[in-house]
């Protein structure tokens, strides 16, 4: 798959988006403390994500990986410790270097043109330059006879894809994925990965979270282990899959039932 | 006493005749309930949207008000507008008082809070939908009042149709600020209550039935307007 070439025509013109897409890295929680009702569903977690590559997120339902995901994308607040972006708190007009990809696609109501079209207006990207690179995501993504579509009349497979067009499409130095592929087919879940390995291939930094371990297989170069909104481990892929040093991890990776 | 198909030739003979004198009362009703309406509209989507998104202290009593100003009575309305419009009041340096831009002025008084309120409800359905996705996007506050009207704007038509439907029907605001002048101030509802306190119930009947088919057309056209954009998949 051809990398996304939206990024290169984005990043090529002066002044829209430039290279200081490199502030939002690392991307960083420092003593992250999430409390809800009388339980600590996050738990004094360290993190940083730097450099490259793609790194999973593993754990069982309930193990604090969105809420992970969200706090370091500054959607939520922490009750106790910080998220930072380049060593600065989350700034808006860094946002758009930080693509998000959620569970559920939050479709607008345009066409899949104008979705792409929307959040490089909230980029800053001049209007000039806007169709040309939205016509260009959305052919990466495969959805060029698509374009012209209602977003919302769109298979939940396409909808994810434009949600992930859209969030490429303003060339983002990280992107964040909150179980992209949890209710997709086959097909589309196919789809979703290869974009994601050729966003990762041009160099943006990723970070996915999801409770399938096929997929942590097919993509992972590095998986962290959440368990009980603690991080249990952090390990390149190949040598966590292999074997990993916590009995959660072991259990999970086993198919058995973790508590 | 008079019959009902009485009032129903009347009415008939006042429209195919173009009576003048219904036409010009027909317009004006049109000329100020359709001002108000947009003037709340302006007001009231964006102050709607505002306290929809925001998450402000005291946001709940602002929320309960909006809501419980839906209510206002039309009477009152009239004469606090009244005491302002009139000479002794804060604004009777305009001399506006018995003129279709009080009327207007009245009737927005009345229809912005229901706009605001109905917007209110509507946008805060939308907001845990789109939050995080356009808060992820760098969008800020007031970009998220524009977004969300937009994306609401099918449920927006049916709240300015009821604020419409509240601004034309209402007879206690226009004739305390208008007074119900002929040719001057004279909408459709003060003629209806006019005429019927006359005793001319034919007149009165026949433009009740005008009046009805006003609101009913003024509904096909948006209810046709919302089947358009449904159709393209803009639910």
């Amino acid at each position: 798959m051809a990398m996304p070439e939206a990024a290169i025509a984005a990043s090529a013109v002066p002044g829209s988006l430039p290279p200081a897409a490199e502030v939002v890295l690392p991307i960083a929680g420092r003593g992250l403390v999430v409390r809800r009702g009388g339980r600590t569903l996050i738990d004094g977690i360290d993190i940083a994500f730097d450099g490259h590559g793609l790194t999973v997120v593993l754990g069982a339902n309930g193990a604090g990986k969105s809420l992970l995901l969200r706090l370091l994308a500054g959607l939520v607040a922490p009750d106790g410790g910080t998220v930072t972006w380049g060593g600065t708190p989350p700034q808006r007009r860094h946002a758009p270097f930080v693509g998000f990809v959620f569970q559920r696609p939050v479709m607008l109501r345009r066409t899949a043109l104008g979705n792409v079209r929307y959040a490089l207006k909230a980029a800053g990207v001049p209007r000039s330059m806007r169709d040309a690179i939205a016509h260009r995501a959305l052919g990466d993504a495969g959805l060029g006879d698509l374009a012209g579509w209602p977003a919302r009349l769109l298979s939940g497979g396409e909808q994810q894809r434009v949600a992930l067009a859209r969030a490429l499409a303003s060339s983002p130095r990280a992107l964040l994925l909150d179980e992209p592929t949890s209710n997709l087919d086959p097909a589309s879940t196919l789809a979703i990965e290869n974009l994601v390995l050729a966003a990762r291939k041009a160099g943006t930094r990723i970070v996915l979270v999801t409770h399938d371990l096929g997929q942590a297989r097919r993509l992972a170069d590095e998986i962290v282990f959440l368990h009980a909104g603690r991080v249990l481990e952090r390990a390149p892929a190949q040598h966590f899959l292999d074997g990993p040093s916590s009995g959660q991890a072991q259990a999970f990776l086993e198919g058995r039932i973790v508590l | 006493m008079q019959d009902l198909g009485g009032a129903f030739g009347e009415a008939l003979r006042l429209i195919v005749q173009l009576d003048r004198d219904l036409l010009e009362i027909v317009g004006l009703s049109l000329r100020v309930s359709l001002s108000a309406v947009a003037l709340a509209a302006l007001i009231g989507l964006p102050l709607g949207a505002v306290v929809a998104i925001c998450r402000f202290p005291g946001k709940a009593i602002v929320v309960a008000t909006l809501n419980t100003f839906m209510g206002l009575p039309p009477v009152v309305v009239g004469l606090v507008v009244y005491l302002m419009l009139s000479r002794a009041g804060p604004l009777g340096e305009l001399g506006l008082l018995y003129t279709p831009s009080a009327m207007i002025v009245a009737q927005t008084v009345l229809v912005t809070p229901i706009v605001a309120a109905l917007a209110r409800q509507t946008v805060e359905d939308m907001r845990s939908e789109y939050w995080e996705q356009l808060h992820a996007f760098g969008v800020g506050t007031g970009g998220m009042v524009a977004t969300l009207l937009w994306e609401a704007r099918l449920s927006l038509v049916t709240v300015l149709l009821a604020g419409f439907g509240r601004a034309v029907a209402e007879v206690g605001a226009v004739i305390i600020v208008g007074g119900n002048i002929n040719h001057v101030t004279r909408v459709m509802t003060t003629a209806i209550a006019l005429e019927t306190s006359k005793g001319a119930l034919d007149l009165a009947l026949g433009l009740g039935i005008v009046l009805l088919a006003l609101v009913l057309g003024v509904n096909g056209l948006a209810s046709g307007l919302r089947g358009m954009v449904a159709r393209h998949g803009h639910a």
